[in-house]
């Protein structure tokens, strides 16, 4: 059982209202909650007292869907390393802690409510060349092609993303190199993502640069990302961009 | 009008129909397609690919999500695999095999036809993701790898590491990206359906409700897709999203919809066991680690001592006591009930006595540390994370817990529910998995339903619509719909009482979990009916919903779910308490063996009982579909 916990939580009525912190305090919570229950908790009290609930994004509460975010402590997803904040349980905190919360913190990512923020400008980066294209119905048989194990293997590490967000928040910049890299990765990897891959490529870099800041190779990202996707994959991603702008098309059956 | 189960299937042998009805069914020209507007509700798989390839067709595609992005949809959440009849293994796998398996587990309660479809469509499903770059598991030539699943005697499940779910969501996510990025499906995201409008005994459209800013609209169509998945959560504690929740296909059931066996959920035996009180969720941990794990529980209910200084002597492997040949890999409804009875023998293991042991050290001595770790490492990491406790040093602890729903809005062969033009897709319908489903069919149906099923049934009805007009949401049906839903999150907000809407659902997963969970009996079910209409009616007395309905309030739309999920639960209960037999997910202590088994009644019971709405949901209009068996014969599942 932790005693003596306050929280500073980032409350914020719409878009365009000022924004505030606001403190509560919790006497008492046990260390088997998780951190999203324990704002539960808060937001249950909240309600019964006659007071709006905090507003997060949360879903799936396994680590997989994503919709969860959080700055706890100035860290995207609090404090535990290769985790998401709906799977940081309350006994990584001291009894007497005061934690801060607030949203994810980029001009691309804009406050919706409280601790909500849109990320849209994702969907926009997979929209203008995050897939392979392969309408239903003309698929060859799934083994005609075989992918070596280990390509297989690096195509899964870069599709892991999840797609929270944490890296944008956590750069200092507000790029989002490693989730554009992370699905260029993905694909480009593959044989079948071939045909597209410099498309693909120049198309969803530079949809990305409408949105979002620059990389200057921190790494920040990479240390906040839930599924620790390698930054590796920004080099594969600069590298297939930079091919990009003198690649002949016609020849890339031949690469 | 009465209702009518016509459920389509088209005549000749089995495994002829689906291409029969390919051959006869009536289809739009590529230029005609345009003339048709097609809403897509939900973008989970069967969803999001629905959407994808009708837009791919021609048709004008909107697709509706109430998350942020397509991406988020509960599918991801699938960890086990994929089936599909490949026998790319050489082990004696077939279209027919898969198809048999499939009514076999789900205790011989689905439509023939339906799921004979299911297995030949699973085939054409792989080809396609992987074609699209959904990153499966390969062996070391490069040829994809397989793995048994859920006490399969082949090896036919298709999975990329633990996360297959979330793999071919975005594959299916990226291709309905793509089309948006084209400009043939327009996306609302954060837009919940709030009813659905039928004029002139046809459905017309929906109204949604608009999360950000609570505005209400209204959208025709000439047809619409409901893929928004099960009612899991009605349960309250589930493996399902925080956020899912049973609201299209009710208020589809409220205008029309025939709601087809509600008592069909599945529970399932390895989540990890409830810690406290308040918890929000239970979180499932992979089937697959059955394959390497005992399951157990000390002989003495009074046992103190740690689990590794129990010495095998005073340890009760009790599935493999009881099911020498399946042993720890028996079905999930089998394996769920064994738990249930050695908790509540007093057996349990943890500090609320509320698990059974699922234990590796026996795997770990024989393959090594670096074999469990590579199999398994990262959901033994989700354990310790959760519980803090390390799976290598102790056994995990695990409970059942509701995990999918089988029953769900009746569809036709067509999937078109009882609504003409109203079609329902995924776990939303109760289609292919009778009683129970077997592991790694989910993943397989949403994307049949929706790649492969939906965008060649849907043709055969509009075809029939060409060039004639349909009203637009200015019509008066729209204009009440709208007004109805207005009222009704007024209401919430102003009833000012004094519990939350997650009150309300906490006790009501309490009453259904108690007597309409694992094992049922006519007094617990003749209870939870009298008990849930009172806890309804101090919902509507003393809810409290703070905000107000122009911006982002969560607490309003968990209370429009919730009072959803109250008459659904009722409903569930009726349909329980009518079926007296036990088959596959529904066990009526009434109906065992003298072991304990699930006892069938086929006589009595061979149908599919589809429910009608009257207006109150107290008293539910019960229909019947009767099941009736070409090519399988009726069997006792036995996994002895």
């Amino acid at each position: 059982m932790l005693t003596n916990i306050t929280l500073k939580v980032w409350r914020q009525d719409g878009p365009d209202a000022q924004g505030r912190f606001e403190t509560h305090h919790l006497p008492e919570i046990t260390d088997e909650a998780s951190f999203l229950e324990m704002l539960d908790i808060v937001n249950e009290r909240l309600i019964e007292s006659g007071r709006e609930a905090i507003t997060f994004d949360h879903d799936c509460r396994e680590g997989i869907c994503g919709t969860c975010s959080l700055m706890i402590d100035g860290q995207a997803h609090g404090p535990q390393k290769g985790t998401a904040t709906c799977q940081l349980h309350m006994r990584t905190f001291r009894s007497g802690d005061e934690i801060v919360i607030e949203p994810w913190r980029a001009a691309a990512f804009p406050i919706i409510k409280d601790l909500m923020v849109d990320r849209s400008a994702f969907d926009r980066i997979i929209e203008v060349g995050g897939y392979i294209t392969a309408p239903t119905g003309g698929a060859p048989d799934a083994n005609l092609i075989p992918i070596p194990k280990p390509v297989a293997d690096a195509a899964m590490d870069a599709a892991e993303c999840i797609g929270c967000g944490a890296c944008v928040a956590a750069c200092p910049n507000g790029a989002a190199n490693l989730f554009t890299a992370a699905k260029i990765a993905h694909l480009n990897l593959l044989p079948q993502g071939q045909a597209e891959r410099y498309q693909r490529t120049e198309a969803m870099v530079e949809t990305m640069e409408e949105y979002f800041g620059s990389c200057t190779n921190h790494g920040e990202c990479s240390s906040a990302c839930p599924k620790e996707i390698s930054i590796d994959v920004i080099a594969i991603m600069n590298t297939d961009y930079l091919k990009s702008k003198f690649k002949n098309r016609r020849s890339l059956a031949r690469s | 009008m009465t209702m009518v189960l016509d459920s389509k299937v088209p005549a000749g042998p089995l495994a002829d129909k689906w291409d029969t009805f390919i051959a006869d069914e009536k289809l739009v020209n590529p230029a005609n397609k345009r003339k048709f507007k097609i809403i897509v509700v939900g973008t989970g798989l069967a969803g999001a690919s629905a959407a994808a390839t009708l837009g791919e067709l021609g048709y004008q595609v909107e697709a509706f999500t109430f998350h942020d992005s397509p991406r988020r949809a509960h599918s991801i959440a699938a960890q086990g695999g994929i089936n599909a009849a490949k026998n790319y293994q050489g082990d004696g796998d077939s279209v027919h095999r898969l198809f048999y398996d499939t009514i076999k587990g789900g205790d011989f309660r689905a439509r023939e036809a339906n799921v004979y479809r299911l297995a030949q469509v699973s085939v054409d499903i792989i080809d396609q993701m992987v074609a699209q770059g959904v990153p499966f598991a390969r062996e070391y030539g490069g040829l994809l790898d397989n793995r048994s699943f859920g006490g399969a005697q082949v090896s036919r499940t298709f999975y990329a590491r633990g996360q297959t779910g979330q793999q071919l969501l975005l594959g299916a996510y990226q291709q309905l990206a793509r089309q948006i990025g084209l400009g043939t499906v327009r996306l609302w995201n954060r837009m919940e359906m709030v009813d659905v409008v039928t004029i002139d005994g046809r459905c017309a459209g929906i109204v949604t409700r608009d999360l950000m800013t609570g505005e209400l609209s209204s959208h025709a169509a000439h047809a619409v897709v409901l893929a928004t998945g099960g009612y899991g959560n009605v349960f309250f504690l589930s493996t399902n999203a925080m956020a899912c929740n049973v609201t299209a296909a009710w208020r589809a059931h409220r205008r029309g919809a025939a709601f087809a066996n509600p008592c069909y959920t599945q529970i399932h035996p390895t989540c990890i066991p409830q810690s406290d009180d308040f918890q929000s969720k239970l979180t499932l941990m992979s089937e697959s680690l059955r394959n390497d794990g005992r399951i157990w529980v000390p002989k003495n209910p009074d046992e103190s001592r740690p689990a590794a200084q129990i010495p095998d002597e005073d340890r009760d492997y009790y599935l493999e006591r009881i099911y020498p040949s399946f042993g720890n890999l028996a079905p999930r409804d089998v394996s769920s009930r064994a738990a249930k009875r050695m908790v509540d023998n007093g057996q349990g293991v943890g500090p609320l006595k509320n698990g059974v042991y699922l234990d590796f050290s026996e795997a770990i001595d024989r393959l090594g540390k670096g074999t469990i770790e590579e199999r398994y490492g990262n959901l033994f990491e989700m354990y310790q994370r959760i519980t803090g406790e390390s799976p290598y040093e102790m056994p995990m602890r695990i409970y059942p817990a509701s995990h999918y729903t089988m029953g769900g809005l009746w569809v036709d062969y067509e999937l078109m529910t009882t609504v003409p033009g109203l079609y329902a897709a995924g776990e939303a319908n109760f289609s292919d998995h009778g009683a129970n489903r077997l592991g790694a069919s989910a993943l397989m149906q949403g994307l049949s339903d929706g790649y492969f099923v939906l965008p060649n049934t849907i043709s055969n009805y509009l075809a029939g619509w060409l060039n004639k007009p349909i009203p637009d949401a200015s019509h008066e049906a729209f204009r009440a719909a709208e007004a109805e839903a207005r009222d009704r999150f007024t209401r919430y907000l102003s009833i000012g009482g004094t519990r939350s809407p997650d009150y309300f659902h906490r006790e009501l997963g309490k009453i259904i979990w108690d007597y309409c969970g694992m094992d049922r009996n006519q007094a617990g079910l003749d209870k939870a009916l009298s008990e849930i209409p009172a806890l309804y009616e101090e919902f509507n007395n003393d809810l409290r919903v703070t905000g107000g309905d122009t911006s982002l309030n969560q607490t309003l739309e968990k209370a429009g779910r919730v009072d959803d999920f109250f008459q659904l639960g009722q409903l569930m209960c009726r349909d329980a308490l009518v079926r007296e037999e036990s088959c596959g997910g529904h066990f009526r202590s009434e109906h065992q063996t003298e072991e304990g088994e699930a006892l069938r009644n086929d006589d009595e019971f061979a149908h599919v009982t589809a429910w009608e709405w009257s207006g109150d949901f107290t008293a539910p209009i019960e229909h019947r579909e009767p099941l009736e068996y070409e090519v399988v014969h009726f069997q006792t599942r036995s996994y002895k």
